[in-house]
């Protein structure tokens, strides 16, 4: 394997953290300042996609179906707060399992109700269409360049807002103690639905931004849902900085695995046995990873103490 | 309680001859109507109930079900139309681990299964039944035809890839069937993955003349556009399922100009056709799918054993089906000795009608073909 396409599977797997990340931050805020498990996450990132793929058929600006996938999700997130998950906080993990998994049910069938059975066409804007050459005559698409930056630029203000200002300063103490935040006189139930429509636009926007190159189909979010939890599982739940660190491991251990193993097998095996044992084992390289990360640190790389 | 035993086994036979004597036939229809695979179950009801209503039966009744592509609801939902609503037939399912899951079961318990997509090779060989038939084809056939084509069109050194899953490598063994030569390189994809571009980035390494890729659903739609957006131009054949009318639209211009292999397009010149494909139109305002002729072929195959025979006289019935006497939309049509068609495989190229992505036929791939299984096959 040439080192350009090494540098290629890279990037692909950057790209594919960043996605990542842009999933379980928001999954790991809301565990970690409500104690929620959402399992409605992934429907979120639907919402989002079929959003955008809605707003640009029907202006032709995929800018504005980024707005709108943003804003649609962030209201679906408030929606579903207000109505559903604000009673949940006090119930124990079973219930808020049951309810937000009745919630991914009811968004599925909801969706293909409006929008049809059928897959919704959503593409990439023309100017990021096609391939761009980097050094090493590397081609890589545009597009994918492009998530990339959104990802990380996303990651520095979301580092920025919980580390230096004063929302940010809330979330902390709110998921630190959030009695005694409340006690403090901070509006806590406020609080809790700006953190749950934050992660659900952030949700909604990796679905937009996914959309474009893959299909936007109901059902899309839930593989992604729990890669995301093995994300936050690795990083340590409640952490931002263990989301990111989390989401990149899995996007470079996902692809490269799925690059390598292949051919490391084929050393020893002949081609179509490697391709099928390097292909098996690169589907559970992820979850041998958590495996090994909770070995070493129960709590995940950046967890606290549990 | 012998007696009463007896007298309820009695009342049993009568409800059922009292049937038989309407000779009126039930058919449990068991597909995919919610969740992620909607539009395929949703296509072939439609398709079987077009040509019911077509027909005007009063004597065939349809009882339809949703099995949420889940395997477990469709052996509940099975023996629910077997036990309670006494169904003669069973048809619909689309996927085939959920028809190894239903089909051996419902024939042992003596009832007629049409299949409308999913035919697994299992139940062509050496598991094949006589009141199990195949109407669309077995499922190597559309990879099988691809290999023929690109074997044809000079292909020299093509990749190809498939999910890593029973139909994936039926599909890669079935191109290698027909194409003969060693492809460039294949490799076995996770199922249900949406992000290819650690396989892009191989296939543009791999020094390949063109690319054949079996990846139904959302796969395919995925693949498609990031294999536009990568700059890759290399020649793409698939089987028609990635490029189907139900999801050519969500593809857009990244499907144009590929061939892929199909049994069926709306092209086909016959009056069956014809009378489908304006009809599927007027009743449901869209292009009819794959999934929708062959659940079209279906019901009329089944309508046409009606006239021949009495359901519950099961060699009658039987012989009826395998004479395949009503015109398929496919045009030429007829059953090989395991049950599954023999018939044209088409090459179609994704062209621009108006402002509709949608199929026409460019050639033959394979004529008259049946399948690699009929001779394990021992009824």
């Amino acid at each position: 394997m040439s080192a350009a396409l090494f540098i290629e599977q890279v990037f692909n797997g950057l790209q594919f953290g960043v996605m990542l990340f842009l999933m379980s931050a928001g999954l790991t805020l809301i565990f970690g300042v409500m104690g929620l498990i959402n399992l409605a996450h992934g429907a979120l990132y639907m919402v989002g996609a079929f959003a955008a793929a809605a707003v640009s058929a029907a202006t032709g600006s995929f800018l504005l179906a980024l707005m709108g996938a943003l804003a649609a999700s962030a209201v679906a997130g408030v929606l579903v707060e207000v109505i559903v998950i604000r009673r949940l906080y006090a119930r124990d993990h079973l219930d808020q399992v049951l309810a937000t998994f009745a919630l991914i049910l009811i968004f599925s069938e909801g969706t293909r109700w409006v929008f049809g059975s059928f897959p919704l066409y959503l593409d990439v804007p023309a100017a990021l269409a096609g391939p761009v050459m980097l050094p090493f005559g590397i081609a890589y698409p545009a597009y994918r360049l492009a998530i990339i930056g959104i990802g990380l630029v996303v990651a520095a203000a979301l580092f920025f807002l919980i580390a230096g200002t004063r929302v940010g300063m809330r979330i902390r103490a709110g998921e630190s103690d959030r009695e005694m935040i409340g006690a403090l006189g901070v509006n806590i139930s406020a609080l809790y639905t700006g953190v749950f429509a934050l992660g659900a636009a952030l949700a909604g926007f990796a679905g937009a931004l996914v959309g474009a190159i893959q299909s936007v189909q109901v059902g899309m979010g839930e593989p992604v849902l729990i890669l995301a939890f093995v994300t936050i599982v690795i990083g340590g739940i409640g952490s931002i900085r263990g989301a990111f660190v989390g989401a990149l491991l899995v996007g470079l251990t996902d692809t490269l695995g799925r690059v390598l193993l292949p051919i490391l097998f084929s050393a020893v095996m002949e081609p179509s046995a490697a391709a099928t044992v390097g292909g098996a084992l690169a589907s559970m390289a992820i979850y041998i990873l958590m495996a090994l990360v909770l070995l070493f640190k129960p709590t995940g790389l950046y967890g606290g103490a549990a | 309680m012998e007696f009463k035993h007896l007298m309820l086994a009695a009342c049993t036979a009568a409800l059922c001859g009292g049937a038989a004597l309407a000779e009126n036939v039930k058919v449990g229809m068991i597909t995919t109507l919610s969740g992620g695979g909607a539009g395929l179950g949703i296509d072939t009801r439609d398709g079987f109930m077009l040509a019911v209503k077509q027909a005007g039966r009063d004597d065939l009744e349809v009882v339809i079900e949703d099995d949420q592509r889940k395997p477990d609801m469709a052996v509940q939902l099975a023996d629910k139309m077997i036990q309670q609503e006494k169904v003669d037939v069973l048809t619909g399912i689309v996927w085939s681990n959920l028809a190894m899951a239903v089909v051996p079961a419902a024939v042992a318990q003596g009832k007629f299964y049409l299949s409308t997509n999913a035919a697994p090779s299992a139940l062509a060989g050496r598991g094949c039944n006589p009141l199990y038939f195949s109407v669309s084809y077995q499922n190597d056939n559309l990879h099988e035809a691809a290999g023929a084509y690109m074997r044809d069109a000079g292909y020299k050194a093509p990749f190809i890839l498939a999910p890593n899953y029973p139909a994936g490598k039926d599909s890669l063994t079935g191109f290698k069937r027909f194409f003969e030569g060693t492809p460039k390189d294949e490799i076995y994809t996770k199922l249900g993955q949406t992000d290819y571009s650690a396989e892009l980035a191989q296939i543009r390494a791999s020094g390949a003349d063109s690319v054949f890729f079996f990846l139904p659903g959302g796969m395919g739609i995925s693949f498609l556009k990031q294999y536009q957006a990568s700059g890759l131009d290399l020649p793409l054949v698939g089987p028609a399922f990635s490029f189907d009318q139900g999801i050519l639209q969500a593809v857009g211009d990244a499907a144009l100009g590929v061939k892929n292999t199909s049994q069926w397009s709306k092209d086909i010149d016959n009056a069956a056709n014809k009378a489908f494909v304006d009809g599927f139109q007027a009743e449901y305002g869209r292009l009819p799918s794959l999934y929708a002729a062959q659940g079209y072929d279906t019901a009329n195959l089944l309508i046409s054993a009606m006239d021949k025979a009495d359901v519950s006289d099961k060699a009658a019935f039987q012989a009826a089906l395998e004479a395949a006497d009503f015109p398929s939309v496919r045009g030429k049509f007829s059953f090989g000795a395991n049950h599954h068609p023999v018939q044209d495989i088409y090459v179609r190229e994704v062209v621009q009608e108006g402002d509709v992505l949608t199929n026409k036929i460019v050639g033959f791939a394979i004529k008259d073909r049946a399948d690699a299984y009929v001779g394990e096959c021992k009824m």
